[in-house]
């Protein structure tokens, strides 16, 4: 693959990693991004999906990676063990966030956490004018079927660090268009104005 | 588990294939098996397909589960009406395409289509070894397969690939000669039988020897033990199939009637299917072998055997990749006991694949046309080096 073929969010994530590195993807989906990192990086790649039919795919491209939960299979593996532990789109679906960022913070040396931003405007609007529950590209879902149960705005997620306990290292927030090909960067109130938040993250 | 699944001829096939023997052990020298006690000359029945390249990188070794062979793939005669047990995995084009890799497969010891098993003559008394066959353990078959591999001149396997008691085998490989196996793939297996596998196969062997043709294992020049075998074998088909699989496939429906007849016969579809599957089995099988083999399977022990009970230990000089697939309905290795060593080798930094396919046909749904299964074995060998 690529690098123009990686979505703009991934391409954010696979520039702040070193090359060679050692990287676990926590829901890794298809696997897009650690075959990107493996190939164009050297990095040395393992991944976790719970969805068999991913997991195939990922298999299928020479990519190493376990079907199961990310919290349980998390847990196995031995401290720093990586440098980093990417949690892509995938921490508003965990019920126990501050759990899972602890254990990524115990097997890798930094983390990537990204997300959705539900303090975008549109999301407010949305509440505000038409006084039902949010639904948007970023957050496609019904409020009664989505897998989305942990909404958190970019402000959010700063304070979260305070309270569980890690550094931010770097962050992004950013806008995307074109089914998420192409984006840019967001400076002016990216609470308000950007529709995803990448973060990476390190121990206090 | 059930080879010779009847399996249509699709896709292409590697044609006409050969058994061919390998002799080795011979007086003054006996392998030492790990039992304490020691055999020679043994001789093992094994088959290869495609062709080994220059630098004999490029070898596949697959084993066979309890009952099959060393026929894996192709035809030993154009009239043949079935291909060998694996022909919809191996050959040109397939999950382990033999255009590619040059794929061995040989028959284990204590089995009884080749290599030296119990209906084998003793060269001592001259007549069938039976029971004085001293036990055999899937370390000891490994072991034969080492001196089949150093034979053949392969230095290293691009991959040992087996199902079931095959993926036992596969895993001794990984752990025994770690620097001689660059990939390893275990299907719906163990690294130890859990109390109910060790069950149904004890009760398997009581039929067996229950038999009154079995006469401690000395009947070949007599009548066999052709009941208990059959009964043993169907218990077996019990564990390789699922509570939907043989709801779906038999129900309650009857067989060749309609209503109940009050009688002891097969009445019941998933009767008589049983007793095909016995009869079948008998025409091909040697109860002696399937004594040895089952007891082998359960002395299987890993954690036992290189960890002093840590299955993480035992896997500590482990180099391999590896590729392990658990089925969801397969509750004679159950999903959990292929998470315990996909954890160990987790602890261990091992570069492990693990999926569990949803398949609802039990422990035999590794032996079935599945492209599921073809695509995760044809990818995770291609990203398997060539260069040892």
């Amino acid at each position: 693959m690529k690098p123009d073929q990686l979505r703009y969010d991934l391409k954010i994530i696979a520039s702040w990693i070193k090359p060679g590195s050692k990287v676990l993807g926590l829901g890794c989906g298809k696997g897009d991004l650690l075959l990107w990192l493996k190939k164009e990086k050297n990095v040395m790649e393992r991944g976790i999906e719970i969805e068999e039919s991913k997991v195939v795919k990922c298999i299928e491209k020479g990519i190493s990676i376990l079907q199961g939960d990310i919290n349980e299979e998390i847990e196995d593996y031995p401290d720093n063990t990586f440098d980093y532990a990417i949690c892509s789109q995938t921490l508003q679906q965990v019920y126990e966030p501050s759990n899972l960022i602890h254990s990524m913070m115990r097997v890798a040396k930094m983390g990537v956490v990204s997300f959705p931003n539900f303090a975008h405007i549109k999301v407010r609007m949305q509440l505000a004018l038409t006084g039902r529950a949010p639904v948007t590209k970023e957050l496609p879902y019904s409020w009664h079927d989505t897998p989305n149960i942990r909404v958190l705005g970019l402000n959010d997620f700063e304070n979260f660090s305070n309270q569980v306990g890690f550094k931010i290292l770097k962050r992004a927030a950013i806008n995307t268009k074109n089914n998420h090909r192409h984006g840019k960067m967001v400076n002016f109130m990216p609470n308000l104005f950007a529709t995803y938040g990448i973060f990476l993250i390190g121990k206090e | 588990m059930s080879e010779y699944i009847d399996q249509g001829r699709t896709g292409e096939s590697v044609g006409i294939v050969e058994k061919q023997f390998f002799t080795f052990a011979e007086p003054p020298d006996r392998l030492k098996l790990e039992s304490g006690s020691s055999i020679g000359p043994l001789t093992i029945a094994y088959e290869t397909c495609g062709t080994l390249n220059k630098d004999k990188s490029n070898a596949i070794l697959v084993l066979h589960a309890l009952s099959g062979d060393s026929h894996m793939a192709g035809y030993y005669d154009p009239n043949d009406s079935k291909p060998g047990w694996w022909d919809i995995m191996v050959g040109p084009g397939k999950g382990i395409d033999t255009d590619k890799y040059f794929v061995i497969c040989s028959n284990i010891i204590g089995s009884c289509a080749g290599s030296t098993g119990p209906a084998s003559i003793n060269p001592e008394t001259k007549k069938e070894y039976g029971t004085d066959l001293p036990l055999i353990t899937i370390g000891d078959m490994v072991e034969t397969q080492k001196a089949l591999i150093d034979y053949l001149e392969v230095k290293s396997l691009l991959s040992v690939i087996g199902g079931s008691v095959g993926g036992m085998q596969a895993l001794e490989w990984s752990v025994r000669y770690p620097d001689m196996v660059r990939s390893t793939i275990p299907l719906a297996t163990t690294t130890r039988h859990s109390a109910l596998a060790i069950a149904f196969n004890e009760v398997a062997r009581q039929a067996i020897m229950a038999d009154p043709n079995w006469n401690d294992g000395h009947y070949y020049s007599d009548k066999k033990p052709d009941m208990g075998l059959a009964i043993a074998r169907m218990i077996g088909h019990i564990t390789y199939l699922s509570d939907e699989s043989m709801r779906k496939k038999f129900g309650r429906k009857l067989q060749n009637r309609s209503a109940l007849s009050f009688e002891f016969g097969a009445e019941f579809q998933v009767e008589s299917y049983l007793q095909y599957q016995g009869k079948k089995f008998i025409e091909r099988f040697d109860a002696n072998s399937f004594l040895y083999i089952t007891k082998a399977a359960d002395y299987f022990d890993l954690a036992r055997q290189y960890g002093s009970g840590s299955l993480v230990k035992a896997f500590l000089n482990c180099k391999s990749k590896f590729l392990i697939v658990s089925y969801t309905s397969d509750w004679l290795y159950p999903t959990y006991q292929s998470k315990e060593m996909v954890k160990a080798m987790k602890k261990n930094n091992l570069d492990v694949s693990f999926c569990e396919i949803d398949a609802q046909w039990g422990h035999d749904a590794f032996l079935l046309p599945s492209d599921r299964l073809d695509n995760l074995i044809k990818g995770f060998l291609r990203s398997i080096p060539y260069e040892t």
